[in-house]
C-alpha cells in the first residue's frame, strides 16, 4: 500500500514499542491508530486500523484478538467480537461497520503512519 | 401471458372465518399451497389481535405481551389477495346467495371455511355474574382475570381438566392464593385414571393450590371473609373473591346452526373425512368441527383438519382426516402429566402395569393390549420424560420388549429411550406440524446438515416445541448413518475437539501455540475461537504465567489484561477474597485503592469486591497497591477458579457442625488459578441449612455429623441446575481427592466453554458413570489425575505479582505506547455518591468524520 501523493508519514512509535502478534495503540494528532505487528504472517508485517469499536463506540480495537478467517487477517472486537479484516478495515459480520486504515511502515527502529 | 397467474377477474372468492389457531395455520397453508393463484382471501377474526398461541396464554400473566404470543409477523397478512378483518363478528351465512354478513355489509364467497373454534362451557349458577362468572380463553378473558385480582387475596377455577389446571397457575401467578373445583372425583378425569388423578392432586396440593373433588356449586352469594360465598350444597361452601369458569368447551357452531348445517349429536359442524361439511362449499376445522360426532380441543388434530381443507383447495392430494390420536403431554402448574391413548384401559383385554410412589406423588402406567405385544394407553404423572418413547411405541406398533414394565420403571440411568433407529420411517416426531421421520430424512437427503434450517423448512418442533429433544436425536443420528461426519472441529485451523487438542498437547507434551498448530493445524496464525482454547489448556496442562510472551497473543482481552474489561473499555478488577473472609485493614486497603482511583465498587455474588472503572495504565499501580496490602489476583476475568463461598460455619453459627470457612480456604488455596473449560464456582456450608447455596455451585460441599457431603455439577445463572449428590460423609483428604480428580476428569474430557452441568448432562453413562470413574477409579487413571492437578497447584504463582516484575509484561498496559495522556473519549457522571460510565445520550457524542486516504 503506497500513500496518497501528498500525505506525509508520521513516526509514531518504535519497533521495541510493538508486541508480536498482537496490538498496541498510538495518539495521532487527535486519532486513536491501533498497530498490529505479525511478523509470521504473510507479505504484510504491520497493520495500522482505527482503535474505535464502531458498534460499540469505544475505544478497544488495539485490545482484540488477531487471527485468521478463511484466508483474511483479521482483528475481533473485544466487545462484541464482531471481526474485521486488517487489509481494509471491512467488517466480515456487519457490512455498514468498517475501520479507518492508514498505510504503516518500518523506517529503521520506527514505526512509521502516512497521513493525509 | 404466464399460464401459472390467472387474471384476477377469474379469481374466486375464499372466505375463512375465525382467526385462532386453527384457522392462522390453514391461512398459511392456503398461501404456501399457492391458493393465492386461485382465490382472493378474506380471513374474518372476532378477536382485535390477530391469531395468537392459546396454548401458552397462561405466559401472557408471566411478562409476555399480546405481539410475542402472535403465531405470525402482521406481515403475512398484507400479502396481496389476503384480507384480514380483525374485530369483525360474522353474523349470518347466506348459503343461498353465497355471501357472508357482517354488520358493515357482506361479502360473497365461492368457498367458506368455518375456524370458529368453541367457547368456554359455563352451567347456569345462580348468582354467578361479573368476577364471579370469569372464563379463560381470550386475550380479552386474561385482562378481565387480571383487573379483577388487582385487589384479590382468593381466586376458585371451577374445572379441574386440562384448562382448569392451567386457569389455576394463571390465577397463581398473578399471586392469588388458587384452589381448583372439580364435580368428578378426580382431576384430569379424561385423561386420568384414579391412581394418576391422586398422585396430581397430591402434587398440586404440595404447591399450594387448594383441591376440592366431588363439588358441585349450586349457587354463588355474597361472602363474610371474601367477596363471594360458592355454595357446594350440604352446607359446604368455600369463600373467593373471584371465580374462573372452566368446565369444558363447547364447540363454537352458532353459525353453522343459523344457515342450517348439519350439526353433530353433542354440537359442532359435522364433516367428513375431507372436512366438508353437509354444503359442497363450505369446510369446517378445528374446534368447531365434529368429525364421526366428536370434536377434538387440541392443537394437532385442528391442525390437521386445516391442512387437508388447505390442500383440497389448493388442487392438492389431500390426505383425509381419519380422526386423531388424544396423547398429549403438558406441564401444568410445573407439573409433568402425560396421558397416551387408551389411558383407563377401557380397551377389551387390556391389561396395565402400574408404578407408584407415594414420597414423590409420581404414578406411571402402561397399558398393554391383549397379546400383551403392543403399547395401546399410558399415564404419566410427574415425569414426561418417559413420554415420548411411550408414544412411539404405540404410534408404530412396536413390538414391547421382554419386560414391559421397564418402560415405566425408575432407572438409575434415566428414562428408557427408543432408540432414532428402531423409528420406521413413517413415525411421527412432531404431531403439531405432522413431520415423520421421513420428512426429516428427506430433508437431509435434500442437503440439510443443519438443526435450525431443517426446523425452518420442516417447522418441525416449532409448534409445542414438545419433540426438541426427540428431533435433535433423530437428526443426528441420521446424519451419521449418511456418512455426513457432524462436524465438531474447533475452527478452520484445527479439525480437532477441544477433547482431542487436550490429548495431543498432555501426550506429545505441547508448550506452545505455535508447536501446536505447525503439528496438527492448518496457517500460521489461527483465530479468535482457537487461540483461546488452546491457550486455556496449556495453562491447565503446564500452568505457565499467562503473560508470558508466547502466550499472551492467546489470551482474550479480559486475560491479557488479567482484568475484565467493561462496556466502556476500562475494566474492573476484584483481588481474591478467599471464602469470603477479610480483615478490617484488607477492607481499608481496598477502600483506599478504591478512592485514589475514584472506582466504582460493588459486592459480588461470591463474596468480594469488585472495582470497576479502572483505565488499561492505570492497573499495574493498582494492583501494586492492592498486592503490598497482601492481596493476590482474584483470576475473575479467567476460565478458571473464581470462589468458594462460604458460610460462617461452627466456629460462630449454633448450627454449624463444621468449621466451613477452613474447608472454602482450602479449597479455595488449592484450587485458585487452576485454567478450565469454562469458570468454576464452589461453595461451602456448614450445616444442612445451605446458606452458602452449595447446591448451584460446580462444586458445593455441605458438612454433615461425620464430615462432608460432595454435591457436582450445579449451576446457577442462564441455566440453573442442582447440584447432584455425589458422595456422602468424607473426610478432609478424601474429599480434596475427589475434588481434584473431578475436576481434572472434566478438564480433560469437557468441549470448550462447557459448564460442569452441560458436561456431566453430555456424559454416557451419567452420574453413575462418573461416580466410578472418580470413586472407584474404574479407569485407573485417579493416581495421573491427582499428579496433574498436584502438578498445577505447585506451580502456582499470582499473575499480577509475576507481571508487576517484568518492565516487558508491563509494556502491554499503556492506553497510547507514544504518550501519557488518558483515552479521552472515556467519560463518567455520578450517580447515587461513585461514578459510572455516560450513557450515549449524556455524551451527546460528535459524529466522526471519514477523511479521504
Amino acid at each position: 500500500m503506497s500513500p496518497h501523493s501528498n500525505a506525509t508519514w508520521h513516526t509514531v512509535c518504535t519497533r521495541e514499542d510493538l508486541v508480536t502478534n498482537s496490538g498496541v495503540v498510538v495518539w495521532l494528532d487527535g486519532a486513536q491508530v491501533a498497530l498490529f505487528y505479525l511478523p509470521e504472517a504473510g507479505e504484510r508485517q504491520l497493520y495500522a486500523v482505527d482503535n474505535r469499536d464502531p458498534q460499540s463506540g469505544v475505544n478497544v480495537i488495539g485490545r482484540g484478538l488477531v487471527g485468521s478467517i478463511k484466508g483474511d487477517l483479521v482483528i475481533a472486537s473485544p466487545l462484541y467480537k464482531q471481526h474485521f479484516r486488517l487489509r481494509d478495515g471491512s467488517c466480515l459480520e456487519y457490512p455498514e461497520q468498517r475501520l479507518k486504515v492508514w498505510p504503516v511502515r518500518f523506517d529503521g527502529q520506527h514505526v512509521q503512519v502516512a497521513v493525509g | 401471458m404466464n399460464s401459472s397467474i390467472a387474471p384476477s377477474n377469474t379469481l374466486q372468492t375464499l372466505i375463512v372465518i375465525g382467526n385462532g389457531m386453527v384457522g392462522h395455520h390453514c391461512v398459511e397453508q392456503l398461501i404456501a399451497g399457492g391458493a393465492l393463484q386461485h382465490y382472493q382471501l378474506h380471513v374474518f377474526g372476532e378477536e382485535l389481535m390477530r391469531a395468537y398461541d392459546r396454548v401458552h396464554l397462561s405466559e401472557y400473566f408471566t411478562g409476555r405481551d399480546a405481539e410475542s404470543l402472535a403465531l405470525s409477523d402482521a406481515a403475512l397478512y398484507q400479502t396481496p389477495g389476503v384480507t384480514l378483518h380483525l374485530g369483525t363478528q360474522v353474523l349470518e351465512i347466506d348459503r343461498d346467495g353465497h355471501k357472508v354478513v357482517t354488520a358493515t355489509g357482506s361479502v360473497h364467497y365461492n368457498k367458506l371455511v368455518l375456524a370458529t373454534g368453541s367457547y368456554p362451557f359455563v352451567p347456569p349458577i345462580e348468582g354467578a355474574h361479573g368476577d364471579s362468572r370469569l372464563v379463560y380463553r381470550t386475550l380479552e378473558d386474561l385482562d378481565a382475570i387480571r383487573a379483577a385480582a388487582t385487589n384479590a387475596i382468593r381466586g376458585v377455577v371451577v374445572g379441574g381438566g386440562l384448562l382448569g389446571l392451567e386457569a389455576a397457575n394463571a390465577l397463581k401467578s398473578l399471586g392469588l392464593e388458587a384452589h381448583v373445583v372439580e364435580f368428578a372425583p378426580r382431576l384430569m378425569p379424561v385423561q386420568l385414571d384414579e391412581q394418576g388423578g391422586i398422585a396430581l392432586k397430591d402434587r398440586i396440593e404440595q404447591l399450594g393450590v387448594g383441591v376440592h373433588l366431588s363439588r358441585g356449586t349450586q349457587s354463588i352469594t355474597a361472602g363474610e371473609e371474601y367477596r363471594y360465598r360458592m355454595n357446594f350444597g350440604n352446607e359446604e361452601f368455600l369463600e373467593t373473591d373471584l371465580v374462573v369458569f372452566s368446565a369444558g368447551i363447547r364447540a363454537q357452531d352458532a353459525l353453522a346452526r343459523q344457515c342450517g348445517l348439519d350439526i353433530g349429536p353433542r354440537g359442532g359442524v359435522s364433516i367428513d373425512g375431507q372436512c366438508l361439511s353437509s354444503d359442497p362449499d363450505i369446510y369446517a376445522i378445528g374446534e368447531c368441527a365434529a368429525w364421526n360426532g366428536s370434536i377434538f380441543g387440541l392443537v394437532a388434530p385442528g391442525y390437521q383438519m386445516a391442512r387437508a381443507v388447505a390442500a383440497t383447495l389448493c388442487g392438492a392430494e389431500a390426505d383425509p382426516f381419519m380422526g386423531a390420536d388424544m396423547s398429549t403431554k403438558l406441564k401444568l402448574l410445573g407439573v409433568d402429566v402425560g396421558s397416551i391413548g387408551d389411558a383407563h384401559g377401557h380397551t377389551p383385554g387390556s391389561r396395565s402395569y402400574q408404578f407408584i410412589d407415594q414420597t414423590t406423588a409420581s404414578y406411571r402406567r402402561l397399558v398393554v393390549d391383549a397379546s400383551g405385544k403392543h403399547v395401546i394407553g399410558a399415564v404419566l404423572v410427574g415425569d414426561n420424560s418417559y413420554y415420548d418413547t411411550l408414544l412411539q411405541y404405540m404410534q408404530n406398533a412396536i413390538t414391547l420388549p421382554a419386560e414391559p414394565a421397564s418402560l415405566i420403571l425408575p432407572s438409575s440411568t434415566g428414562a428408557p429411550t427408543l432408540g432414532p433407529a428402531s423409528l420406521p420411517e413413517t413415525a411421527t416426531i412432531c404431531s403439531c406440524h405432522n413431520v415423520t421421520k421421513g420428512a426429516i430424512c428427506s430433508a437431509i437427503d435434500g442437503g440439510c446438515t443443519d438443526l435450525g434450517v431443517l426446523k425452518s423448512s420442516t417447522k418441525a418442533c416449532t409448534g409445542c416445541g414438545g419433540c426438541a429433544a426427540l428431533l435433535k436425536t433423530v437428526f443426528e443420528h441420521e446424519l451419521i448413518a449418511r456418512g455426513v461426519s457432524v462436524d465438531k472441529s474447533l475452527c478452520e485451523h484445527f479439525a480437532y475437539t477441544r477433547q482431542e487438542l487436550y490429548a495431543l498437547v498432555r501426550v506429545e507434551g505441547v508448550q506452545t501455540f505455535e508447536e501446536l498448530l505447525a503439528k496438527h493445524g492448518r496457517g500460521h496464525t489461527g483465530c479468535d475461537i482457537c487461540k483461546p482454547t488452546v491457550g486455556s489448556i496449556l495453562a491447565s496442562c503446564w500452568n505457565q504465567p499467562i503473560m508470558d510472551a508466547s502466550l499472551v497473543p492467546l489470551q482474550d482481552t479480559n486475560d491479557t489484561f488479567m482484568a475484565n474489561m467493561q462496556k466502556n473499555g476500562t475494566y474492573s478488577v476484584v483481588p481474591r477474597i478467599a471464602g469470603g473472609e477479610i480483615t478490617a485493614d484488607k477492607l481499608i486497603a481496598i477502600g483506599v485503592v478504591a478512592k485514589k482511583y475514584d472506582l466504582y465498587t460493588k459486592i459480588t455474588g461470591g463474596q468480594r469486591i469488585d472495582l470497576f472503572g479502572a483505565q488499561l495504565h492505570q492497573l499495574p499501580d493498582i494492583w501494586s497497591e492492592l498486592i503490598e496490602a497482601g492481596f493476590e489476583t482474584g483470576h475473575a476475568y479467567g476460565k478458571s477458579t473464581r470462589t468458594v463461598k462460604s458460610c460462617v460455619g461452627s466456629t460462630w453459627c449454633r448450627y454449624g457442625v463444621q468449621d466451613s470457612v477452613q474447608m472454602a480456604l482450602t479449597i479455595e488455596d488449592r484450587y485458585k488459578g487452576l485454567r478450565s473449560p469454562h469458570k468454576l464456582k464452589f461453595a461451602v456450608s456448614g450445616c444442612t441449612r445451605e446458606c452458602a447455596e452449595a447446591q448451584s455451585k460446580d462444586v458445593g460441599v455441605i458438612a454433615t455429623e461425620k464430615g462432608w457431603n460432595l454435591y457436582i455439577s450445579g449451576n446457577g445463572g442462564m441455566r440453573p441446575r442442582h447440584a447432584e449428590l455425589f458422595a456422602t460423609d468424607l473426610d478432609d483428604d478424601t474429599l480434596i481427592r475427589y475434588i481434584d480428580r473431578f475436576l481434572m476428569f472434566y478438564i480433560r474430557t469437557a468441549d470448550k466453554l462447557q459448564r460442569t452441568s452441560v458436561w456431566r448432562e453430555s456424559l454416557e453413562g451419567g452420574l453413575d458413570y462418573l461416580k466410578d470413574v472418580i470413586i472407584n477409579d474404574s479407569l485407573g487413571l485417579g493416581a495421573e489425575l491427582e499428579a496433574q492437578m498436584q502438578l498445577v497447584v505447585d506451580r502456582y504463582e499470582c499473575e499480577w505479582a509475576n507481571t508487576l516484575k517484568s518492565p516487558e509484561k508491563l509494556k502491554r498496559f499503556r492506553t497510547f505506547v507514544n504518550d501519557k495522556r488518558a483515552d479521552p473519549d472515556i467519560l463518567f457522571v455520578e450517580e447515587r455518591g461513585q461514578r459510572r460510565p455516560a450513557t450515549a445520550a449524556e455524551l451527546k457524542l460528535i459524529p466522526v468524520t471519514e477523511e479521504a486516504l
